[in-house]
């Protein structure tokens, strides 16, 4: 089978790209988590 | 060439891209420089503003209009790279220097504008959220695409793009737009002008290299100057309106009228700078002197804010 191989460089870079969005969807999780509690609370409140 | 070892050939004759783009490079695509000034006035509209917004919200609000900021930032580079290659100041960033592709650049800073806008209408109102992604547009379609090259006057009125902040600010705290909002509209976009110009007075060579149109080099110097004068008085007098019109006090009014001579000040000598002039001190100097005047205005007024919130009168 023909396949790609990365260089060095390429697979660090990658390597930082994917932690980088790991960061920012997990980033999102939270942020919608705290959007909705500070809205329910202001709901309950309310 | 940076572009070529972006390439690797695949076993068969293909040609398949592997990008060696790092995090870092697709924050540089935010113009985290510029984010840092919208973060500030926009913040300075989310704390004048009167009534109240929940802390934790405010802070998202904040994080949505730099995230905003920052994707027209990367529309730019997108749009501008052919430019950007030829400029000294611009020839780093990411694209032209080849470590991001121009539609890597271009997905990055759509995909940016629809979270920021859709996260801050959810989260705050959709009024701000509206705004928001109206200056995104203004600053990546009316002024890069449009303005920018086609007339001197192109940051006269692209300056509105970065003059929104405050606005959004202070629309996610009342979801309305009032003559407050719009007189912190107008001491940013009043200050454009001159701050920028005296930027293309000393890269006035750059500009004409790549064609782009920009005062110094189509009007020439003098006007030029004329016209940093002018604005820096506008700018002057708009900064005190605040007191004038009763939601600052008059400690502000005195603090801003100061800064607001000091400004005129530097417009001044860059007046009287000779014409050709290659070392452009004064225009160095008001240059430097605009962003400090910018922050400190934003930070009289907060700091007013906070003042007469704590029942002290200046």
């Amino acid at each position: 089978m023909e396949t790609v191989n990365l260089t060095e460089s390429q697979k660090k870079s990658r390597r930082g790209r994917n932690i980088a969005l790991g960061a920012v969807l997990l980033g999102l999780v939270v942020l919608f988590y705290v959007i909705t509690l500070v809205k329910f609370s202001g709901g309950m409140a309310g | 060439m940076a572009v070529i070892e972006h390439h690797e050939t695949v076993p068969g004759g293909g040609e398949v891209y592997l990008s060696e783009a790092s995090p870092r490079d697709f924050f540089e695509l935010l113009k985290p420089r510029v984010m840092s000034l919208v973060v500030f006035t926009a913040f300075a509209g989310l704390i004048v503003a009167p009534g109240e917004i929940n802390p934790l919200i405010g802070a998202i609000a904040i994080l949505c209009i730099a995230v905003g900021a920052g994707a027209s930032g990367a529309l730019n580079m997108w749009y501008d790279a052919d430019i950007d290659a030829v400029m000294t100041r611009t020839a780093k960033r990411p694209i032209p220097s080849g470590r991001i592709r121009p539609e890597e650049a271009l997905a990055f800073g759509l995909t940016l504008s629809a979270f920021s806008v859709a996260i801050l209408g959810l989260a705050v109102n959709w009024l701000s959220a509206g705004l928001l992604a109206f200056t995104i547009f203004f600053y990546a379609v009316i002024y890069t695409m449009w303005l920018k090259r086609s007339t001197p006057q192109n940051i006269v009125i692209g300056g509105a793009a970065g003059a929104f902040p405050p606005m959004i600010g202070w629309a996610c705290v009342t979801g309305g737009v009032s003559v407050e909002s719009v007189v912190l509209f107008l001491i940013t976009f009043l200050w454009t002008p001159a701050h920028f110009w005296a930027l293309a007075l000393f890269k006035m060579r750059d500009y004409d290299a790549v064609g782009v149109p920009m005062l110094p080099n189509v009007a020439g110097e003098w006007t030029t100057k004329v016209q940093i004068l002018v604005y820096a008085v506008l700018t002057a007098v708009i900064a005190v309106v605040p007191t004038v019109l009763g939601f600052a006090s008059f400690g502000y009014g005195l603090f801003a009228a100061a800064l607001g001579l000091g400004f005129v000040w530097y417009s001044v000598g860059v007046l009287r700078m000779p014409e050709g002039d290659r070392a452009m001190v004064p225009a160095k100097k008001l240059f430097a002197f605009s962003i400090v005047y910018l922050f400190a205005v934003f930070s009289g007024l907060m700091v007013d804010h906070l003042v007469a919130s704590l029942g002290w009168v200046l």
